[in-house]
């Protein structure tokens, strides 16, 4: 734990001033602005398009160098502690829930919302979960129909629907 | 008198059976509709807009839709809590004070008493703005105008000291969290000059600015979930909650112990809710801010405080009646629904103003007597569905898990249509959780991302007034003092360092 404090210590100190360099960034049509001119007050119109962002950020590399001083100082709890950051089991969980995450998203760009429901139900609530297939298949048929027609037909926000676009069809004609 | 005899009127009106029937009605869309996790009231009124054209066709005027659309909104604000305390997905930007302690308490297995806290928290909220809308209205209106640019940004600066004064929380990585939400809300183009502002790697994904709900839901919805998937591995004590209705009515009892943060809700949500551009987000999380800094225990917030429940809750049903004030007395919403709320109005014939009152006095008073009524079909209605919406929390973690993971996706997507803000989403959440691991607070990041979009222009505009005098904050009547409490509420941690250090050398 007190590595992960300062290297994402530094991480966040890294982004600070990414965000400032970024903050201070002039719109390209208009080329006779030079970086960090909007930074500050501009005669006439107040602080520019960059005075908040940037100084907000300013304010973060502080916050992160304080961290470092903190972890340096063994003052805040992470610094002091010697368990892992992510043990076995964490590491474990991240992989199979937050890849399984990352598939759903993959899948809905695919095959749609509705077909990557399906999928990700049943990756969770049979594979992790290890519930009976007759559970597994009722509870993901079920939340597939109920979004269905919560968004799509009673909300009219159509959710997209991918590769599995023409088996929706006939429901359209039905309830639309 | 003639206000009671009007209000009486309007009541009657109100409990006519086709108006009655509309507002319950009413009142079980918006629950349904708020509890969902990406939808508002703001969805529900304008997704029903044009039906209210159909009950105008049937009872020949404004009154019928306005309370339809009206009792829409009450509902939607009671059903925010219900996802917010059971899923820990926030329903609407308007509950996510309310996850700060619904979730800890559901997860501590005492879901019940958070969902009767929030029920009875938002019935006395809607209570106490009905009866100041009822009875100071114009006077009301006159004083929230009295609100310049200065005094709304001193009001946000407070809310922010309250989470770095107060916070319990590592004092460095507090603040961290709140600058960050607030760049993260300066993402975009830059309403004052219209100039595109932290276009990340040139992705136009990022020109519409990052929504609030995609950085709320991945934060409580996928964040939150992979802390507890994390740390209760042998499943969470949240299924052990008792659905009975002997449950429910203890939770009534134990609601005496909220009867703080309710009072603090109801008046300070009212408050911000009638200032132009605030509305009930901002009142709610305000309104948690203020709670915990006058508690005696603010250590309890965010670990499962019943008055953390009960503060943002009455205070967003507060605000949301006080934000119809601004609406129809001066024809300014205060918050997005207002502003759909406003634009039937005007389809309707009607002219929002401060003539509206005695101009219009047969629309007015039956709108407001609807406002009373569907504030007790609201609380009766959801005191009646609590063992069910607790009946989920009995499900199996994992099937709860992903039916949380989905309804996070599902409703985001909804929200905006736009698969960006998905994927967006999802990384938010597995950053949340990294950093929520080193105890990172989040909660002032959620906070800031509200508050950012309203802060920064106000501050701009005060400083564009004062020629860049920052004395501006300082020197007026209304803003100095607000500004004065926020620095020495920044400062506050640094006074006990050093009082901590006189008294080791003592």
């Amino acid at each position: 734990m007190r590595r992960a404090e300062i290297v994402t210590a530094f991480i966040l100190g890294i982004l600070s001033i990414y965000l400032m360099w970024k903050s201070g960034e002039a719109p390209d049509w208009n080329p006779d602005i030079a970086r960090f001119d909007n930074i500050g007050l501009i005669e006439g119109e107040g602080p520019g398009s960059g005075f908040w962002p940037f100084w907000l950020s300013f304010i973060m590399l502080i916050c992160s160098v304080w961290i470092g001083i903190n972890w340096y100082r063994r003052t805040s709890p992470p610094s002091q502690s010697d368990e892992e950051f992510l043990d076995g089991y964490g590491r474990r969980m991240l992989f199979v829930v937050g890849g399984g995450l990352f598939g759903f998203l993959i899948l809905i760009e695919i095959a749609g919302f509705y077909a990557a429901i399906l999928a990700f139900m049943i990756y969770y609530v049979r594979f992790l979960g290890r519930h009976s297939w007759w559970a597994t298949l009722s509870i993901s048929f079920g939340l597939v129909i109920a979004c269905f027609f919560f968004f799509d037909i009673a909300m009219r926000i159509v959710l997209p629907k991918g590769l599995s676009e023409p088996l929706f069809i006939p429901l359209y004609e039905m309830f639309l | 008198m003639d206000v009671i005899a009007s209000l009486m009127n309007g009541i009657l009106v109100a409990l006519e059976p086709i108006n009655l029937g509309l507002a319950i009605i009413g009142v079980i869309v918006g629950l349904f509709v708020g509890a969902m996790p990406g939808l508002g009231s703001v969805n529900g009124v304008a997704i029903l807009l044009p039906f209210t054209f159909v009950i105008q066709g049937y009872t020949g005027g404004a009154t019928s839709p306005m309370i339809f659309l009206a009792s829409i909104y009450y509902g939607a604000m009671y059903g925010g809590a219900i996802s917010s305390i059971t899923l820990g997905i926030p329903g609407a930007s308007t509950a996510v004070a309310t996850t700060f302690d619904g979730r800890p308490l559901a997860l501590a297995g005492k879901a019940h008493i958070a969902l009767v806290a929030a029920a009875l928290a938002s019935f006395a909220g809607g209570t106490v703005s009905n009866v100041m809308f009822t009875a100071f209205a114009p006077l009301l209106a006159a004083v929230a105008l009295s609100f310049g640019d200065p005094e709304v940004f001193a009001l946000m600066l407070l809310a922010f000291a309250t989470f770095v004064g107060l916070g319990g929380d590592d004092i460095p990585k507090t603040i961290f969290s709140i600058c960050i939400g607030l760049v993260l809300a300066t993402v975009g183009f830059d309403i004052v000059s219209g100039e595109p502002r932290l276009i990340f790697f040139d992705i136009t994904g990022f020109s519409h600015g990052i929504r609030f709900l995609v950085l709320a839901i991945g934060v409580y919805g996928i964040g939150e979930m992979l802390w507890t998937i994390n740390t209760s591995r042998h499943g969470s004590s949240m299924s052990n909650v008792d659905v009975t209705a002997r449950a429910v009515i203890d939770a009534i009892k134990e609601f005496r112990h909220a009867w703080r943060g309710t009072v603090i809700g109801s008046f300070l949500g009212f408050f911000v809710g009638i200032l132009p551009a605030a509305g009930a987000t901002p009142g709610s999380l305000m309104a948690y801010g203020v709670a915990k800094l006058t508690s005696r225990n603010p250590n309890e917030y965010g670990k499962g405080s019943i008055d953390g429940v009960a503060a943002p809750e009455a205070a967003n049903n507060s605000a949301s009646t006080g934000a119809m004030l601004p609406m129809m007395t001066l024809g300014i919403p205060g918050s997005p629904t207002t502003a759909v709320l406003l634009a039937g109005m005007v389809i309707w014939g009607l002219q929002p103003g401060p003539l509206l009152f005695t101009d219009q006095p047969d629309f007015v008073w039956p709108l407001i007597g609807s406002f009373y009524i569907s504030n007790v079909i609201a609380v009766l209605i959801n005191l009646a569905f609590i063992p069910v919406f607790l009946w989920m929390l009995r499900m199996p973690f994992t099937i709860l898990a992903p039916l949380i993971f989905v309804l996070s996706l599902v409703g985001t997507f909804a929200a905006y249509q736009d698969m960006f803000d998905v994927w967006l989403m999802v990384i938010v959440g597995v950053c949340a959780f990294f950093l929520r691991l080193l105890d990172y607070p989040v909660a002032p990041a959620v906070l800031a991302i509200v508050l950012g979009p309203i802060a920064e222009p106000k501050l701009r505009q005060s400083l564009l007034f004062s020629d860049g005098d920052f004395m501006i904050f300082f020197n007026r009547p209304i803003a100095g003092p607000i500004t004065i409490i926020a620095i020495v509420l920044i400062l506050l941690p640094l006074f006990k360092l050093i009082r901590d250090k006189i008294r080791q050398t003592a």
